[in-house]
């Protein structure tokens, strides 16, 4: 309960802070000030130590996972924010409201790991949604910024209407918004129906649908490109990682009770989602020039592997999606904070980095390693917890197959980077890179590393 | 103790290299560690029975760091140590710009490479698999020829696919372990179904063939050779294609021996299709690294051929044949970058009568050529003829085919000897001068391996003995 109290207070207090002040770097302060409390109130309350009770008539129901990864999101918000604030800054002179929309978005994230029933799944999906459809705008001089809102704001209401339509179906089918009578409250046997009810699986599919498009799952991720090209970085940078993790998070918590109701269909329907995920999202990614594109393409990609953890539902399954996600937003976050150094995102544009500014280029170079899986890094140990789960859960091995090809292909973009900073000659304009920076850069870089050759950290942690 | 030092004093050094400001020192600092890591190999050599390392890693994935020599892990561990000194030193000479990453990825490599050969537990294998791959990539897209990039992506593209291959097998085979472990002991007692063994089988061969490699899988190899830097290609064509066969050996033979005598027929045939095939390709060459780089091909293909022949004696030639095969190339190399450094070309066409402006090259190049022939009293003799033996007995016709390989291997080889070392001097040649007093010494040190192996192979069949017989008493 505290992330979510917290968040909301905190994202009113960065607003008035656009009022007292003009100065951006002590707005941005008391956003990283603002973040450590809200990380420190939810540790407190994942230790027990302090929290505040309020009876939500089981509406919300916490538990370790959640406020594990509650964690995990705010602290990935803290990096952000350190590595690119200054970059927030320079959009406009909205810097504090930028601020307050992202916490918002932190507590739709709050919500999303709590939730226990339809209506809350709904509130925290809007409540995430809506602060971006204005972020995405957020460079309101820009015409791409503007169309890459628009866009976002027409599919997700459509996709919103998907959701509340499926979540009105098993309402109907139930005459409850429970999680947990989705599953079990057939209707009575007097009925005559046998198995769930047509209500049940229509509204499932329906609220399955809405979900692929929240995490930009193919077939339903025609907005992410345009979106996540259009959006200032900055944001992009937030919304492929934070967003897109919470967004998961409340996918499989969504169907790891309920996707027995659609029977053997189910894991036909999810491989189908998960191959047509990997395939659009990678090979896409291949024929991009633009690296900001060819990351949103590749964020597609990595969704299907995050959908592994979806199918295989178990123990592996759970830990393998909290290190993606450590190690996807790491990845992301690091190597967008060094995408908008660069002036030109073509591949070109990253031409001679190596030599120029070999900080960044080796950094970039981890976390593009981390991102393609390769071994000692954070990312091999996301893939192969994802891999693990599957073949652990006895999925088939095709499947599996298929993937770590895909997974080959997407190494070839990344590498792609990797071979303009080092292998290319030329002089790429940055923008001035501080001493500060770069060493938050290389804290990053250290630990993707770190979880790379001990993913147990992480996992301890979660344990504890 | 001595296993994780083999490891950790060319990984440590590695890293210190990368901060050395000036390239000399890098360089002096990298031929020095490399030096430590040989006198640490001889000392596990010369240290009787299996010595390890063992230590706690990933407790809750069934992972932990287990490092084991025995003795085949300890010949391919010194054949490691070995190299690198002998590369550096040629190389010595060399102007490598940023020569401080060079050669601390070279030494990175060598680490990744060590921990190829000890590693006992299927994750960390994987992971120094890959970390052997990583560092050369990037020596050969910084450092190589005009080609490189595309070249050396489609190196990596191909073992990285191999490798990620193979972790779907290593994961499989994870889930079947009795203890729910990755340690070599735990997966050799996996019982598989047949039709899983055959599934596993190839998931793992694939990857080994691919780092091999043999033939279809040999495609990446002539580009790689041909535009790496030198000192990468020797290591590649020295020691890393020695990790596909120590891999068979080691995780494939003992972990699959049904899918393994089954596919026996297919594997074998495939490699002396690969042998032929490369040899006549490597007699059409003008190149000189290509024309080795074929060779070597022809070469690895006898090797795997006989490692599937199921027969004590061919696994004894294997053995000797993964060393002499790695020193002798990297002569082979030493030679070809020691022209090309001096006239400025590799090919055979525009070389000629060496031998009058660099009578001691010559000399070394004529030893190293015929050790390349398997020519006896050259170690590559003993191996060939083991591996033949062993070949024969497991079917006369393959073996006869063959056998073709090594009067093709002698056409190709005596042919470039021909080319480069006799006939008239022309305008490119005359410049030539003999050979420097670095590149010297590293030759003449092969030589005497060369020499010394191919009269008395002995102490390396002792010192391999235990693993091969413990291949063969387990069936």
């Amino acid at each position: 309960m505290n992330a979510i109290i917290f968040s909301a207070i905190l994202g009113v207090v960065m607003m008035f802070t656009g009022i007292f002040t003009d100065k951006k770097p002590v707005i941005t302060l008391t956003a990283i000030i603002s973040l450590i409390v809200l990380l420190t109130v939810n540790l407190l309350n994942s230790y027990g130590l302090f929290s505040i009770q309020i009876d939500t008539k089981d509406l919300l129901h916490f538990n370790k996972l959640g406020l594990f990864f509650n964690t995990l999101m705010i602290a990935a918000t803290l990096i952000f924010v350190l590595l690119s604030g200054s970059e927030i800054e320079k959009i406009s002179n909205k810097t504090a409201d930028f601020y307050a929309l992202i916490f918002f978005v932190l507590c739709g994230t709050a919500i999303l790991t709590s939730y226990n029933g339809m209506l809350m799944l709904f509130l925290g999906i809007e409540i995430l949604s809506i602060p971006l459809y204005i972020l995405t705008g957020a460079d309101k001089h820009n015409l791409k910024s503007n169309e890459a809102s628009l866009k976002y704001f027409l599919m997700g209401s459509f996709t919103t209407g998907i959701m509340l339509m499926g979540i009105a179906l098993l309402y109907g089918a139930t005459g409850t918004f429970g999680m947990a009578s989705v599953g079990t409250g057939a209707l009575p046997p007097s009925s005559g129906v046998q198995g769930p009810a047509f209500l049940q699986v229509a509204g499932l599919l329906l609220l399955f649908a809405a979900m692929c498009f929240k995490v930009s799952a193919a077939p339903f991720h025609f907005w992410t490109p345009d979106v996540y090209d259009g959006a200032p970085s900055v944001f992009t940078s937030f919304m492929a990682t934070i967003v897109k993790a919470a967004g998961f998070f409340a996918f499989i918590k969504l169907f790891a009770s309920n996707s027995s109701l659609l029977g053997p269909t189910w894991n036909i329907l999810l491989s189908f989602v998960i191959v047509a995920t990997l395939l659009a999202g990678n090979i896409t990614a291949v024929f991009q020039r633009s690296i900001k594109r060819m990351l949103a393409y590749s964020s597609i990609a990595q969704v299907g592997f995050m959908l592994f953890a979806l199918y295989s539902n178990n123990d592996l399954g759970t830990e393998g999606i909290l290190l993606y996600t450590v190690a996807y937003s790491l990845a992301t976050i690091g190597f967008f904070a060094i995408l908008m150094k660069v002036k030109d995102y073509t591949f070109d544009g990253f031409n001679g980095l190596g030599t120029t500014q070999p900080v960044l280029a080796f950094v970039a170079t981890i976390c593009l390693l981390s991102l393609a899986g390769i071994p000692l890094t954070a990312g091999f140990f996301a893939k192969y917890y994802m891999l693990a789960s599957v073949v652990k859960a006895g999925g088939p091995l095709w499947m599996v197959i298929v993937a770590v090809l895909f997974a080959a292909v997407s190494a070839y973009y990344y590498f792609k980077v990797i071979q303009a900073m080092y292998f290319k000659e030329g002089q790429p304009e940055t923008s001035e890179i501080t001493g500060g920076f770069k060493f938050g850069l290389l804290l990053v870089a250290a630990a993707i590393v770190l979880v790379g050759v001990l993913p147990s950290i992480v996992l301890n942690c979660f344990y504890f | 103790m001595i296993t994780l030092l083999l490891i950790l004093t060319p990984l440590v050094a590695g890293l210190i290299a990368f901060l050395l400001k000036q390239g000399n020192s890098a360089k002096t600092f990298a031929l020095l560690a490399s030096i430590a890591t040989l006198a640490i190999a001889l000392v596990a050599v010369f240290t009787p029975g299996e010595i390890g390392y063992d230590a706690a890693w990933l407790n809750n994935l069934g992972s932990r760091i287990t490092l084991k020599a025995d003795g085949m892990a300890k010949m391919l561990s010194l054949l490691t140590a070995v190299s690198f000194p002998l590369i550096f030193t040629a190389v010595y000479n060399n102007e490598y710009k940023n020569a401080a990453s060079f050669y601390g990825l070279m030494l990175l490599s060598q680490a990744g490479l060590m921990g190829v050969f000890l590693a006992s537990d299927a994750l960390l294998f994987y992971f120094f698999w890959e970390l052997a791959l990583i560092p050369v990539y990037f020596l050969c897209s910084i450092w190589g020829g005009e080609k490189r990039i595309a070249v050396t992506f489609k190196f990596f593209v191909y073992t990285f696919i191999g490798s990620l291959l193979m972790l779907i097998g290593l994961l499989f085979m994870y889930f079947n372990t009795a203890d729910q472990s990755f340690s070599l002991q735990s997966f050799y007692a996996v019982k598989l179904s047949a039709q899983q063994e055959t599934i596993m089988f190839w998931l793992f061969f694939i990857a080994f063939a691919i780092k091999m490699p043999i033939f279809p899988f040999h495609t990446w190899q002539p580009d790689a050779y041909e535009q790496s830097p030198t000192a990468t290609t020797m290591v590649m064509s020295g020691i890393m294609v020695k990790m596909g066969v120590f891999a068979v050996i080691r995780w494939i033979l003992p972990m699959f021996p049904n899918a393994a005598a089954q596919s026996a027929n297919l594997v074998i045939i495939l490699s002396i299709i690969g042998m032929i095939y490369a040899s006549l390709i490597a007699i059409r060459q003008d190149d000189i690294k290509r024309m080795i780089a074929y060779s070597s091909i022809a070469h690895i293909g006898l090797m795997s051929a006989a490692m599937f022949t199921n027969n004590q004696t061919a696994m004894d030639g294997v053995m000797i044949q993964m060393f002499s095969h790695g020193v002798n190339v990297i002569g082979l190399w030493i030679i070809a970058d020691l022209i090309e450094k001096q006239l400025g070309t590799r090919n055979m066409s525009q070389l000629g009568g060496l031998a009058q402006k660099a009578p001691v090259m010559a000399i070394l190049l004529v030893i190293m050529a015929l050790a390349n022939v398997a020519l006896p009293l050259t170690n590559a003799f003993i191996g060939e003829f083991l591996m033949f033996n062993g070949l024969f007995q497991y079917n006369m016709v393959m073996a006869a085919i063959a056998g073709i390989s090594i009067i093709l291997a002698a056409v190709y080889t005596l042919n470039m000897v021909q080319r480069v070392i006799y006939g008239a001097l022309n305008v490119i040649t005359e410049k030539a001068t003999d050979i420097p007093l670095n590149v010297k010494l590293a030759l003449v040190i092969i030589t005497l391996l060369v020499l010394v192996f191919g009269v008395f192979p002995q102490p390396l069949l002792n010192l391999t003995g235990d693993s091969v017989s413990a291949l063969f008493v387990k069936k």
